[in-house]
């Protein structure tokens, strides 16, 4: 259909008429962390290729290279046979490489046929643009109404958009990053039923980026799984079946992080050194078909139910995106509840009325601590008190003196980092940031310590030290929850492990019983 | 390490100084390049100016007079801009504060100065329940303040014109407006503000509440755990609603708190008399703009009260000065310009400033990592 392609393909001297895409020895670090290492991959035409790996495996990382929105530090990048220097999207778009993100670029207020039309240049033709969306509607049965507000559409119908703006362009080689996350299970079903149409007709190359065990085994031809930035098992999805890719993509043959979670892994019944045997107690969180519904009304947490003891750390396995982000929002009293209750000691309490949780004893280390953690623009004594100013105020008034006292000692407990007490929050690094929000949360002496994400983007020796604190807190009587995508976190310190799929509890182990490839099944969703 | 901060801090507190200076002095030159095209001489503008404000005898007193409701509509705009929320209806507020000042303060008509705390409380109940109106569309209704404010600007005019229309309401009667409509009676002697002698000029005691108001919120938000709250949730409204500090309760009565102080102003514009708020009367038109600069008195001040207190002085420096500027030949209302031209010469330095600060600690702590 397109003669560049095509011409492109009859030059193509050595690699074969069907590889589209051939890449060698990519290699791109960020500072001390290697995103991709020496990766080769090869994306030939007529097929769906799936990429399969964890958050963090380097799967985003190697797709912005494609894309031209990262440029590698080693290696080559071949399209259609020609060595490519892919500096820029619009570098990318010449050379027939088209991406539906994960996240949409769509302006609401706008029609379908408005959106697909924007970034186009030159003199605008309405009546052009509606046929052409008719044209891809029909060829890939990817039906839309082209004047339809993009804001009264569902999340499904949006991503139809944007893959009509992606198709648009005619492009030989289209890449779909994570595209069922906002999905349900429907639209996801026609979403791959489109991905057929898409390949098949002209040939074109797909690459399909996901963390779901379950769409990579029956959408895709070919698999290459990912982990800690290189492929570590290439092989055909009618090769393949649910254990063999789970345990592809968080199976443990060698140390990851620290060895004491090699240890654990290694030995997978010894409990890690980690994990005390701690005075397990009494229920003290109690969450009981918790239903939260998101903005789109899918169910972010989906009738969910956990128990938590006091001394113990449970560990909340799974993929993001799977309703970690809202539990951790329950917790910290900023969403409220569609059904189901919490409640703490027994106590039942009101979500989302404003501090209702921390009130009764929840403590949060929050997924994003700039988002409801720490007030950059106030002080480093002042983000300690946040939540409680009991300990330093007498009769509505402030005591400057005990601010700065407590403050002090708490600098100086957690090591914190700064100019001092009166140092403004946003002039602390990202590290130290945390420390002051751990400081504060465990200074109120918590009930539960929810810890979302308590190590992103922190280095080796904050992520020990925090792992100790946890530790530490949960030796003192404290239930910890700790949700984390990072399953080394979680084997390494927990006492027992749920795993998370769609806003549910799908699975539950103790540490010492763990199997992880059930695990990954678990996270992928493969098993009930 | 002492000296070193304190030369450091020295070094930073001239950087300010010039940063300022240089700023202002381009504010001043666009000004008199304006004068000068409009073909008029900067010099004489400058000494009416100066006479207006300061030197001729009363002028100063008639400044302070003139300064005190702008530094009270402020100090209010200052309370709701530290809950992260943007009142900028104060001139309406002012107005309906003023109008219930009169109804109230002629309704009870007690003994002189029990009457005249009535007219002051008053004032402020109108102002802030004209912003609760703003409050409670925001809080039930989600409409974003910005809009519902300034809307209600339009409508409070309309609403106080009615009353003044009414003699059942504030319409004065027959026998006191002469011909006039639409002007409500006069306060009697003993309801007025007192305004004492010094050197000659009357200073009001408005003044005295404009200053006491402006010392109790900066104390209020720096020193008390509402304050502090309050802070919060102008800065993080996330952090705020984890911590305890609801939305609704915190944000609504920081606006009705920031529409009391406007209301407040309207009063004491009322009993204060004199200057240019007319006589003792309410009339329409009668906050002439009052809200508007006490806004922008906010604004330059940067939401701290203190600061707010000399820049409340120079914008009525500039208002009283304005009326001596006609006798040169050159329009008045060229202070209205210079005083634009200020406002931005005070606002771009700390912008700029803070924009630089920030990014240098930001890679002081990146290093850091």
């Amino acid at each position: 259909m397109t003669p560049s392609s095509t011409d492109r393909n009859g030059a193509d001297p050595h690699a074969g008429s069907a590889l589209a895409v051939d890449l060698r020895k990519i290699t791109k670090r960020f500072g001390a962390v290697t995103a991709c290492d020496s990766v080769d991959l090869a994306l030939r035409r007529g097929r769906i290729h799936g990429i399969l790996g964890e958050n963090g495996a380097g799967k985003s990382t190697l797709m912005k290279m494609l894309i031209g929105l990262v440029l590698p530090d080693e290696g080559t990048i071949c399209i259609d046979g020609v060595e490519q220097k892919i500096h820029s999207p619009s570098d990318a778009s010449r050379l027939g490489l088209g991406m539906v993100h994960q996240h949409f670029s769509l302006v609401e207020a706008l029609t379908v046929w408005e959106n697909v039309a924007l970034g186009e240049t030159g003199r605008l033709d309405p009546t052009a643009i509606r046929n052409r969306i008719g044209d891809i509607a029909d060829q890939y049965g990817l039906v839309i109404e082209p004047d339809a507000q993009v804001g009264n559409l569902t999340a499904g119908l949006r991503q139809r958009v944007e893959i009509i703006k992606c198709l648009r362009r005619d492009p030989s080689i289209v890449i779909f990053d994570e595209p069922t996350s906002v999905l349900t299970p429907e639209e996801s079903a026609q979403l791959f039923e489109s991905l057929r149409h898409v390949v098949a007709d002209e040939g074109r190359a797909v690459v399909l980026v996901s963390h779901k065990l379950d769409e990579i085994l029956h959408a895709t031809d070919d698999i290459s799984i990912m982990r800690q930035g290189a492929v570590v098992n290439r092989l055909l999805a009618e090769d393949a079946d649910a254990p063999t890719l789970a345990r592809g993509m968080v199976g443990r043959e060698v140390s990851l992080r620290s060895e004491r979670a090699a240890f654990g892994l290694l030995a997978a019944n010894a409990a890690p050194t980690a994990v005390h045997d701690n005075q397990i107690g009494d229920v003290v969180l109690t969450m009981s078909g918790v239903t939260v519904r998101g903005l789109s009304g899918i169910r972010a947490l989906d009738d969910l139910s956990i128990e938590l003891r006091a001394g113990e750390i449970v560990g909340v396995a799974g993929v993001e995106g799977n309703g970690q982000r809202e539990l951790g929002d329950l917790l910290s009293s900023l969403v409220s509840l569609d059904a189901g209750s919490v409640s703490v000691n027994g106590e039942h309490i009101p979500a989302g009325r404003s501090g209702a949780m921390a009130k009764a004893g929840v403590g949060v280390i929050p997924e994003d601590r700039h988002d409801s953690g720490v007030v950059l623009d106030m002080s480093v004594a002042e983000n300690l008190v946040l939540v409680d100013q009991s300990n330093v105020a007498n009769r509505g008034l402030i005591d400057q003196h005990a601010l700065e006292a407590f403050a002090v000692e708490l600098i100086e407990q957690f090591g914190i980092l700064c100019a001092g007490p009166h140092a403004p929050m946003w002039s602390l690094s990202g590290g130290n940031q945390q420390r002051v929000v751990l400081a504060r949360e465990l200074a109120q002496h918590p009930v539960v310590l929810v810890a979302a994400q308590p190590t992103r983007g922190l280095d080796v020796g904050a992520i020990e030290y925090m792992g100790e604190r946890l530790t530490a807190a949960a030796s003192a009587g404290v239930a910890v929850l700790l949700i984390s995508s990072e399953l080394e976190e979680i084997l390494d310190l927990s006492h027992r492990i749920v795993v998370m799929h769609s806003g549910r509890i799908v699975g539950e182990m103790n540490r010492a019983a763990v199997d992880i490839e059930q695990l990954g099944l678990l996270m992928g969703g493969a098993a009930t | 390490m002492t000296e070193m901060t304190t030369s450091r801090q020295g070094a930073r507190i001239g950087e300010w100084l010039a940063f300022y200076g240089l700023s202002v002095l381009v504010a001043l030159l666009l000004s008199a390049l304006l004068v000068e095209a409009t073909g008029g001489d900067w010099r004489p503008v400058v000494s009416a100016l100066l006479d207006g404000s300061l030197r001729r005898p009363g002028r100063w007193g008639e400044t302070l007079g003139t300064a005190a409701p702008m530094l009270l509509v402020a100090v209010g705009t200052i309370i709701s801009g530290k809950a992260g929320l943007v009142n900028i209806g104060q001139e309406g507020q002012l107005f309906v504060g003023a109008a219930f000042a009169t109804y109230f303060g002629f309704l009870v008509g007690g003994p002189g100065p029990f009457n005249l705390v009535i007219i002051v409380i008053f004032g402020a109940v109108g102002g802030a329940l004209w912003a609760g109106v703003a409050a409670l569309l925001k809080f039930w209704r989600n409409v974003p303040e910005v809009l519902s404010t300034l809307l209600l600007v339009a409508v409070g005019g309309q609403v106080v014109a009615y009353g003044l229309s009414q003699s059942w309401l504030l319409l004065a009667p027959l026998g006191d407006r002469g011909n006039r409509n639409q002007v409500s009676q006069q306060l009697p002697k003993n309801n007025r503000l007192p305004s004492p002698e010094v050197f000659g000029n009357r200073i009001p005691l408005a003044v005295v509440i404009g200053l006491v108001s402006a010392v109790a919120v900066s104390a209020v938000l720096a020193r008390t755990v509402w304050g502090f709250r309050l802070r919060m949730l102008g800065r993080n409204s996330r952090a705020a609603q984890r911590s305890g500090v609801s939305q609704t309760g915190y944000g609504a009565s920081a606006l009705m708190i920031s529409g009391a102080f406007a209301g407040l102003a309207g009063a004491v514009m009322l009993a204060g008399g004199g200057f240019a708020f007319g006589n003792y009367q309410l009339v329409p038109g009668f906050a002439t703009n009052i809200g508007w600069t006490g806004l922008l008195v906010a604004l330059v001040a940067r939401e701290k009260a203190l600061v707010a207190i000399p820049v409340a002085f120079v914008f009525a420096g500039l208002r009283t000065g304005s009326s001596f500027v006609g006798s040169t030949g050159v329009e008045g209302r060229i202070t209205d310009v210079i005083q634009g031209f200020l406002v931005l010469a005070l606002l771009v330095p700390p912008a700029v400033m803070f924009i630089r600060d920030r990014r240098r600690a930001q890679a002081a702590a990146a290093e850091r990592v």
